[in-house]
């Protein structure tokens, strides 16, 4: 296994991009993500491609070679992957794995959806798609609910409060304020996420992500090589995921996703650290609840001690573990396919010291992305160090 | 999506009884079927069996926005059930009063309508559930 490294990022801005098509904007993400890595086209080798229900979206599929033609970048090789909202989380494993393995010096990454060309109601029953259909949608069961289910069951055993995932919301959107590639660009109060009304009781319409076009890209090259093209590589030093029942009502607890506790015990084994070492975090924030679970699985805080952490400002700019400071899910927008590598893109600007000034840390040397698919049945959690 | 007639028709046995599965070898009950146990894998033996009828609430929450063929039925109330045998399912709870809608609460089957594919189309039938005070 050799050792792998970001050596260029490029995204779309994430919104309703309703000029604009899928391809228009896997294209802009690559293209962007190629120049950033001081690289030409013809030195990637292979492409690997995160896109959720492209199928349901826009009736595209084959989105593989749709991604090399449209880059101009035939004959090489290309893949999509599909994990619901793990599949650019996925695509970025992938080729994370075809660069350590040996089989190529240097691919491109990304994730892209275009979700709203159909009607939100479409949409919302082709994102159900990433839950099981045949016991879960069939019942009216909506991805909303089914983190409502978690939601309500943490708020029994552990006290957890409304309030306390309204306030993930809501510093969320305090970050994203900054951020030039948010959707939500806009700073909102404990009162109007409490205000919002129920999607799926205790679950409000800002609990929320919301439905975005977007895509974003990386290019990765063996380590040895990375210096060859920048300044600021930025190494990947864990690539680790699992799975788990596709329907919530099989898992062990409604409280955690027990694939986010596998997965990062097995990126700290491979990485040799401990959340006590991690800097920041870009965690998968698709509903406010889901960042609470997520910081106890990754084991930054206790199990049931999440919305404490969260109020007692752990998660905050300067604190313990300062947690999506783009802005998440919630604010940056969830292109469902992309997010897995925006959340990876993320991490990497925050090491190379190219946030955005209101939220870029001091010198962080390493970050942790955290990207699921469905409610839990795929986690990918990825660690990165800054490697210059 | 709603699910394709023959999909529909290839789960009538176990949605209309609420069959599901238990593994001879541990023990452990799985609604709905499968084919292998996560327990055993190919140690396990797998027969079809009657889930019992009553259950408890474990989670719960009221669906305001629905899936468009759900829209007339909002807002309803979703829960994920233990069944006396310990397997688990999510189901619809409904002819219930919502204060008594909570974890912990004893809850019986019902025989009930899901949705209609169209107005003179198919109509799905399954299980959904109601508190037994």
């Amino acid at each position: 296994m050799r050792n792998v490294s970001v050596i260029g990022v490029g995204q779309t801005t994430f919104g309703e991009h309703w000029s604009l098509s899928l391809r228009d904007l896997v294209t802009e993400a690559g293209v962007k993500a190629i120049e950033n890595a001081n690289v030409e086209g013809k030195d990637v080798q292979a492409l690997f491609g995160g896109c959720m229900a492209s199928g349901r979206f826009i009736g595209q599929e084959h989105i593989g070679a749709l991604m090399a033609d449209q880059m101009g970048m035939n004959p090489v090789a290309a893949y999509r992957t599909e994990a619901a909202c793990a599949s650019g989380g996925v695509a970025l494993r992938l080729g994370y794995m075809a660069v350590a393995s040996g089989m190529y010096d240097m691919v491109a990454v990304g994730g892209m959806e275009k979700m709203t060309d159909i009607s939100t109601e479409d949409a919302a029953v082709a994102l159900a798609g990433a839950g099981d259909q045949e016991s879960e949608l069939f019942n009216g069961a909506t991805f909303p609910a089914i983190y409502a289910l978690m939601a309500r069951r943490h708020m029994h055993d552990f006290g957890t409060t409304e309030e306390q995932m309204a306030l993930c919301a809501v510093k969320n959107h305090g970050h994203a304020v900054h951020n030039p590639f948010a959707q939500f660009r806009k700073a909102i109060t404990v009162e109007q996420v409490m205000d919002s009304g129920y999607i799926a009781s205790p679950l409000k319409l800002l609990d929320c992500s919301p439905l975005t076009d977007g895509a974003a890209a990386m290019v990765l090259c063996a380590s040895d090589k990375a210096k060859d093209y920048t300044d600021k590589p930025v190494d990947i030093i864990a690539s680790a995921q699992a799975s788990d029942t596709l329907a919530l009502h099989e898992r062990r607890t409604l409280t955690g996703l027990h694939a986010t506790e596998v997965a990062a015990k097995e990126a700290y084994t491979q990485a040799k650290i401990t959340p006590k070492d991690i800097d920041l975090l870009e965690c998968h924030d698709c509903f406010s609840i889901a960042q609470l679970m997520a910081l106890e699985d990754l084991g930054f805080c206790k199990k049931g001690t999440g919305g404490r952490f969260v109020e007692e400002g752990n998660t905050d700019l300067g604190g313990v573990i300062p947690t999506n400071l783009s802005g998440g899910l919630k604010a940056v927008g969830h292109p469902v396919g992309a997010s897995g590598v925006r959340e990876a893109i993320d991490v990497v600007r925050q090491l190379q010291g190219t946030a955005p000034n209101q939220v870029q840390l001091k010198n962080p040397a390493i970050g942790l992305s955290h990207n699921v698919g469905g409610s839990g049945a795929t986690v990918v959690v990825h660690a990165f160090k800054k490697g210059f | 999506m709603k699910e394709a007639l023959p999909l529909m028709w290839r789960n009538i046995p176990e949605r209309y009884n609420l069959l599901g599965s238990r593994c001879d070898t541990c023990g452990k009950n799985y609604f709905p079927q499968r084919k292998v146990c996560p327990n055993c894998r190919r140690k396990g033996k797998l027969v079809e069996a009657k889930m019992p009828e009553t259950g408890k609430i474990v989670s719960y929450s009221e669906v305001f926005v629905a899936p468009t063929w759900f829209d007339h039925e909002t807002p309803y109330f979703l829960a994920i059930v233990e069944l006396d045998n310990h397997a688990t399912l999510l189901t619809q709870v409904v002819d219930s009063k919502r204060e008594k809608i909570k974890e912990g609460a004893r809850v019986e089957l019902l025989f009930r309508r899901i949705y209609e594919d169209s107005p003179e189309g198919a109509i799905a039938y399954g299980y959904k559930f109601k508190v037994v005070s």
